[in-house]
């Protein structure tokens, strides 16, 4: 089985683990009706339709930001369903009950976004995990901060291109929780007591790293398999 | 216990606070911090009028940055003072945990006069605190009540910049530059939290094992399960402990005004 399709299998089975029938129906019913109501209003999305190419295109204006924010909780969310199936050797239980809440909450971050999103969410993306060794610690926790640091610097980034408050604050509420991630999983990973917010993440004025969408789908581009077009981001 | 009569004298009811008169009249006891964080202007009360949203009451850009210099004024002191306090703070990790979180609000108070500077405003001054609260409290003499005061400094900063994030929504760089705290303050509550032996994130609204009754405020509304108008439990297979844990709550000026001004002294 290759890498990508184990990620594929791990989802399933995760959804078929917590998830029951009543789950299923949960989320594909109600739910998704309701939650179409967060982007009415906003503009409608020709450009939802997938490229001819099979580019996923991330679409404009408060959508496409909002779907920039799902190519991360998606990436994220597969990572640790991965971590959580494949516990890496020795855990300890405090790890593993960490592992596990993070794999909550960007399951979580994931539906809920996807379910805001409604019919202008981009679809199911494919990942490739083949550079981490999930049987090790180090490679996972080396790799969860990646994508933690790198979750807080895109939402920081991305705040000042979102039009509608609401986004913004449904952001900011995401945000904080990332940067929770970010200092417990470096706080157990690194031996610098000051790592949590070392100075390799917050500068000289106490500030913590700010991205653009280009460049953190360059860095997350390693991980993703689909091509991703952001061409239409807002980019102020 | 003296906590619940500070609470009394400083009118101070969570449960009440959602309306319009308990809010005003909680605002006027904290009296000359009001007038500090200049918001003279601001009809308070509005937040209820308008919505229960954390930006309902607006405030300019300069007044935001002016009630955050107050939240970090009110941080760097503590924690400069918990550094000064002999044989308080454990030599080794947890000295180099509190000498890493009091540089960076040290920072962001000085980060925030001169962007208030550079802005055209002027700086508020840095009140008179008291966090013992007039001798409810020894955080200074006491450890485990440092560490608790800590975290609930850290989680209501972190709620506190993100009540405010949409009324930076006019200045971009601002804004960012706000962001770029506020995730700063979510990794010290995180690491704080995890020094007590509580989890990074917060759980429905618990104020965790040994926190003091006092500090609830500091929680309240942390179990919300809507967003957006979506009920995440409908749309997800996470269960209500993992979505809490995954949104972080605003809270609004007035809320944070409340539980700050506790350890306002003038």
């Amino acid at each position: 089985m290759s890498k990508t399709n184990q990620v594929k299998e791990d989802t399933k089975s995760v959804f078929q683990n917590k998830g029951s029938r009543r789950n299923f129906l949960k989320y594909s019913g109600a739910g998704i009706a309701t939650a179409g109501i967060l982007l009415m209003g906003c503009e409608d999305n020709e450009n939802m339709v997938p490229d001819l190419d099979g580019v996923v295109n991330l679409g404009s204006g408060d959508v496409g930001v909002l779907n920039y924010a799902y190519v991360l909780e998606q990436l994220e969310a597969a990572f640790y369903i991965n971590v959580v199936t494949n516990l890496y050797r020795n855990i300890s239980d405090v790890e593993r009950t960490m592992m596990e809440d993070l794999r909550n909450h960007e399951v979580a971050h994931r539906d809920f976004l996807k379910a805001a999103l409604g019919s202008n969410a981009i679809g199911e993306l494919t990942f490739d995990f083949s550079s981490v060794n999930f049987n090790n610690r180090e490679s996972v926790l080396a790799t969860a901060k990646v994508f933690e640091d790198l979750g807080v610097a895109a939402y920081n980034g991305a705040g000042k291109l979102l039009q509608n408050p609401d986004f913004l604050l449904i952001a900011g509420k995401i945000v904080s929780v990332e940067a929770r991630h970010a200092a417990a999983i470096r706080s157990i990973l690194d031996s610098d007591p000051k790592s949590f917010a070392g100075n390799d993440v917050i500068d000289a004025n106490g500030l913590d790293r700010a991205f653009e969408p280009a460049m953190v789908l360059n860095a997350a581009s390693t991980f993703i398999l689909n091509k991703i077009n952001a061409s239409q981001l807002p980019t102020s | 216990m003296k906590i619940f009569q500070l609470l009394e004298m400083y009118s101070i009811k969570p449960e009440t606070l959602d309306t319009f008169t308990s809010r005003r009249n909680a605002f006027a006891k904290l009296g000359s911090f009001g007038k500090k964080v200049a918001m003279a202007a601001i009809p308070v009360g509005f937040a209820s009028v308008a919505g229960n949203k954390a930006y309902a009451a607006t405030m300019e850009p300069l007044d935001v940055l002016n009630f955050a210099l107050t939240l970090e004024y009110l941080e760097a002191e503590y924690y400069t003072k918990g550094l000064a306090a002999s044989g308080l703070i454990p030599a080794g990790k947890d000295r180099a945990i509190f000498e890493l979180i009091e540089k960076h609000e040290v920072d962001h108070v000085a980060f925030l006069i001169a962007g208030i500077t550079a802005s055209g405003g002027t700086p508020v001054s840095k009140p008179t605190f008291d966090f013992t609260v007039g001798g409810a409290f020894n955080p200074f003499g006491n450890y485990e009540q440092f560490l608790a005061l800590a975290q609930a400094f850290e989680d209501t900063g972190v709620r506190a910049y993100k009540g405010q994030a949409a009324n930076l929504m006019s200045n971009k760089a601002l804004l960012t530059a706000a962001l770029q705290i506020h995730s700063v303050e979510a990794r010290h509550a995180s690491e704080v939290r995890r020094l007590r032996g509580l989890k990074g994130w917060i759980t429905q609204n618990e104020r965790g094992a040994g926190m003091p009754e006092a500090t609830q405020a500091v929680y309240n509304g942390e179990n919300n399960l809507m967003q957006g108008g979506v009920n995440v439990t409908t749309v997800t297979t996470i269960g209500s402990d993992g979505i809490t844990e995954s949104f972080d709550e605003p809270l609004t000026k007035e809320e944070v005004l409340t539980i700050a001004g506790l350890f306002i002294a003038a």
